[in-house]
């Protein structure tokens, strides 16, 4: 295939990923009568956010009083003051106008008494800068995102977004001043390129979660917006943050919420104690995920765990009740069932710290904007390239997520994303030319699995790096075993290159879509296992047992990961828009 | 012998010996000997091969559509059809194609016709569908290649009941207002995921998929219909008059057979045929 055969298609804004993000964009741009054009490998609804549970973040004070202020405290805290400050308090100041809005376009969230939307306390959450436990996520059921994505996509169809459903993108394009004009994707059902041409591209594509064997994650969570952004020449930033959600059903990996925790149930080892009281007196088990995820994995460590192999805690919710189980739980009953022949409202559900959420990605600022550092300045926006969500970094989650704020994060960022795009639009009316180099590029790497004959399984290798990341770089890490991991994980890149499909058709090839998915998440497992590495504190969710402290004063800083493996480092934006800063101080709960 | 046969035998036996005693021992601990089945299924069937006979297609090939067979052992207790489909595509044939992605039944990418029914592959446990196992597309819609079919008419049939919130009145700055039981009218109907399983088993949507919206597009229209915040039912209403669109339901009821999120879309139908007649009075 050569360019001038390609089919070409043009846009004002491309966006690729149909998640909770790029939907939320792209119902921003359609509304605003921009040619807005969704890619996603999978339709719409299929996309990850429809797995969230527990809810969505937002100082509503239906139930208890609060405040941005103090929403935006718990998420600086919960950072391990890696967040970005200014982000942090955008992200929850907008966050009462967005669940709003949300409503309005027809979320059927839980209602209180008064009709008002239902809130339900979860991890990290306090009153008044580390007070009483809040009550701050906003939930439909325990089927909140589904709830928000399903409404998303409906609003999205009212606006005529139009939607290449089943398309899977390669890498994006550019000109020479390197503007980002677009991608070159693939149509699943055809097997043909087609190149789409847009004055702004948002990569919406959602997290890695797929790097390792155990986790929660939907099979598509393969990283490929960050990859394209990374073979781009954009390094991806703070990927040693992975967040393992203390409790995905043991050994399967499906996430039990922590809604479970904040409806009031609680975590036991073998000998029936509620050990989190050891390890976050004040929050027990409404501490934050990473120190929760530590607090299992030490109690497995030492021969507390459950089981007959002492490798799971217990997930007690019994004495909720029937009622509240069925009313406010029933999606997290209904995995317990069907997966491991568990009713929750008899037994307790055994649970393991399980791979979940990528804190890193590709570097933003709070519009929006891919920003590199060019010159003298740490972060110059990408002329045209815009990233939301999970792929993204802004960052608001810093070192650790809180539960609750992924939803936010995607429907704050889609949106002001949306804005931003808006805005550059009326600014770059006309399409730029291309450089052809780059779309030559994306198409050598669709010719790339055209080569015929024996050689590597994609299969094999994707298991392998699955395993290699999950016993190198998990809860707990040393020099030793990441510097390993390093030299594993870059073998299984060596062996990548041999690597041969055995099906060259061209109608619905989904072997063909997994090894562009592993070329993917083999380039993410070099940069999150080198970023660890090259990280010597232990910090939110990165975890070293040879620096067990946090380390201002040498790491308080994002790092930058380059594809050639060079790690480079940027401060953390530490003043917030308007407010105080808040300074860095131990961390307790 | 596969413990899936032997054991319902078991019961058999103590049931035709009409042993009380050991029929009441059974319901007290009616749980325990069930989880002692599936134990004990498990154990065995680590060992017992599996037959799959998968449809197959590839419009590439220039061949007719065959069922193709595949045997695989060494399964865990808890696997569900997609783990075996994933194994076979990993060990066995890369070619064969399907859909997945959430692997835990909330995405509803990966319905398929399993034995003769309509069901979601990775919430179907391996354990209760037999020796041999027949895996095709789901019935009456265009088969892309494999398992994979073409959903857009029913997508299109979804887009044509207006799935979305409507309200004229001028937006308040706080949410609309919805007490726990007008909230409650919506249970069994939100949770819809798309799968398309009720509307590819129901016979009325195979002879009109173009005019019938199915079930699927109709229990999302009552959806709208019972949101207290909804301010369309006119409109609702009048799109689904006329012999096609809701009346070519005769309530056969195949979709809340095969609904995996066990939601009731014929009930939903009733329910829009009632509030027709009421707004007609």
């Amino acid at each position: 295939m050569t360019m001038m055969k390609l089919a070409r298609r043009k846009f004002d804004t491309l966006v690729i990923g149909a998640g909770g993000g790029g939907l939320r964009s792209a119902m921003q741009l359609a509304q605003a009568d921009a040619n807005v054009a969704v890619v996603s490998k999978v339709f719409p609804t299929r996309s990850h956010t429809v797995a969230a549970q527990g809810g969505m973040n937002a100082a509503l004070a239906n139930v208890v009083p609060d405040n941005w202020h103090w929403h935006m405290y718990d998420t600086v805290k919960g950072s391990d003051y890696l967040g970005d400050q200014d982000a942090i308090e955008y992200m929850c100041r907008a966050a009462s106008h967005l669940v709003v809005e949300l409503e309005h376009a027809g979320v059927p969230f839980s209602r209180l008494d008064n009709g008002k939307i239902y809130q339900r306390p979860f991890g990290g959450q306090s009153q008044d800068f580390g007070g009483a436990q809040a009550a701050r996520t906003c939930a439909a059921a325990d089927r909140t995102g589904h709830a928000i994505l399903h409404s998303l996509y409906q609003q999205n169809i009212r606006a005529k977004t139009h939607f290449f459903d089943e398309y899977f993108a390669i890498d994006l394009v550019k000109d020479s001043d390197g503007y980002i004009l677009g991608a070159v994707v693939l149509e699943i059902e055809t097997g043909e390129p087609l190149l789409i041409e847009a004055k702004t591209t948002l990569l919406a594509t959602g997290g890695v979660g797929q790097l390792f064997r155990t986790n929660t994650n939907a099979h598509i969570n393969t990283g490929d917006g960050i990859a394209m952004a990374l073979r781009a020449g954009i390094p991806v930033q703070d990927m040693e943050f992975f967040q393992f959600h203390p409790t995905g059903i043991a050994g399967k990996g499906m996430l039990i919420t922590e809604g479970v925790r904040g409806e009031g149930g609680y975590l036991v080892n073998k000998d029936g104690e509620r050990f989190m009281e050891r390890y976050a007196p004040q929050a027990k088990d409404l501490a934050s995920r990473d120190v929760v995820s530590r607090a299992i994995a030490v109690e497995v460590r030492e021969g507390r765990g459950c089981g007959p192999n002492a490798d799971y805690v217990m997930l007690k919710l019994e004495h909720l009740g029937a009622e509240v189980i069925k009313k406010r739980l029933p999606g997290i009953r209904d995995m317990a069932m069907t997966f491991i022949g568990v009713d929750p409202i008899e037994e307790p559900i055994p649970v393991f710290p399980t791979a979940h959420y990528t804190m890193g990605g590709i570097p933003t600022n709070r519009h929006g904007q891919v920003v590199v550092p060019l010159g003298e300045g740490a972060e110059e926006p990408i002329p045209g390239l815009y990233a939301v969500g999970e792929c993204a970094c802004v960052s608001v989650h810093g070192a650790n997520r809180l539960g609750g704020n992924s939803l936010l994060d995607i429907v704050v960022f889609g949106r002001a994303a949306g804005n931003h795009i808006i805005e550059y639009l009326t600014e770059n009316r006309h399409h730029r030319p291309l450089d052809e180099g780059s779309v030559d590029n994306a198409l050598a790497r669709i010719a790339r699995w055209e080569q015929d004959g024996e050689g590597e399984s994609v299969d094999v290798l994707r298991q392998e790096l699955q395993r290699v990341m999950e016993e190198n770089c998990s809860v707990f890490r040393s020099e030793e075993i990441l510097a390993e991991g390093v030299v594993k994980v870059q073998a299984l890149a060596g062996r990548l290159q041999n690597a041969r499909l055995k099906d060259q058709s061209k109608v619905f090839n989904t072997a063909r879509i997994e090894a562009f998915e592993l070329e993917n998440l083999m380039a993410l497992g070099l940069a999150t296992v080198q970023s660890a590495l090259a990280r010597k504190e232990s910090r939110g969710a990165h975890s070293r047992v040879d620096y067990p402290d946090r380390d201002d004063e040498r790491w308080m800083k994002h790092s930058l990961y380059y594809e050639d493996g060079r790690v480079d480092y940027k401060p953390v934006r530490t003043k917030p828009l308007t407010v105080d800063t808040f300074p860095p101080k131990a961390r307790v709960y | 012998m596969p413990a899936k046969a032997f054991l319902p035998q078991r019961h058999g036996v103590h049931r035709d010996n009409g042993n009380l005693f050991s029929m009441c021992i059974l319901c007290l601990c009616g749980k325990l000997f069930w989880q002692l089945r599936a134990w004990l299924a498990a154990m065995s069937r680590k060992t017992e091969t599996m037959r799959f006979l998968i449809y197959r297609y590839n419009p590439d090939e220039g061949k007719p559509p065959r069922m193709q067979e595949y045997r695989l052992d060494g399964f865990d207790s808890g696997d569900k059809l997609l783990d075996a489909l994933l194994r076979i595509k990993a060990e066995l044939d890369p070619t064969l194609s399907f859909r997945r992605s959430c692997g835990e039944g909330v995405c509803g990418a990966d319905s398929l016709n399993i034995n003769g029914r309509n069901g979601l592959a990775c919430i179907t446990p391996l354990n209760e569908l037999g020796e041999t196992v027949e895996i095709r597309p789901l019935p009456g819609r265009p088969v892309i290649r494999d398992l994979v079919v073409d959903m857009e008419q029913f997508y299109h049939q979804y887009r044509a009941v207006k799935p979305w919130l409507t309200v004229h009145d001028p937006e308040p700055e706080t949410e609309y207002l919805q007490t726990p039981e007008q909230r409650d009218q919506l249970d069994g109907l939100y949770e819809c995921i798309l799968c398309g399983c009720c509307s590819t088993a129901c016979p009325s949507f195979w002879w009109n998929p173009d005019k019938f919206r199915g079930p699927a597009a109709l229990l999302q229209a009552w959806r709208f219909l019972a949101d207290s915040r909804d301010q369309a039912t006119g409109d609702r209403l009048a799109e689904l008059e006329g012999p096609y669109h809701l009346f070519r339901c005769h309530s056969i009821m195949n979709c809340v057979d095969v609904c995996p999120k066990g939601l009731n879309p014929t009930q939903a139908i009733g329910n829009i045929k009632k509030l027709m007649l009421k707004h007609h009075v």
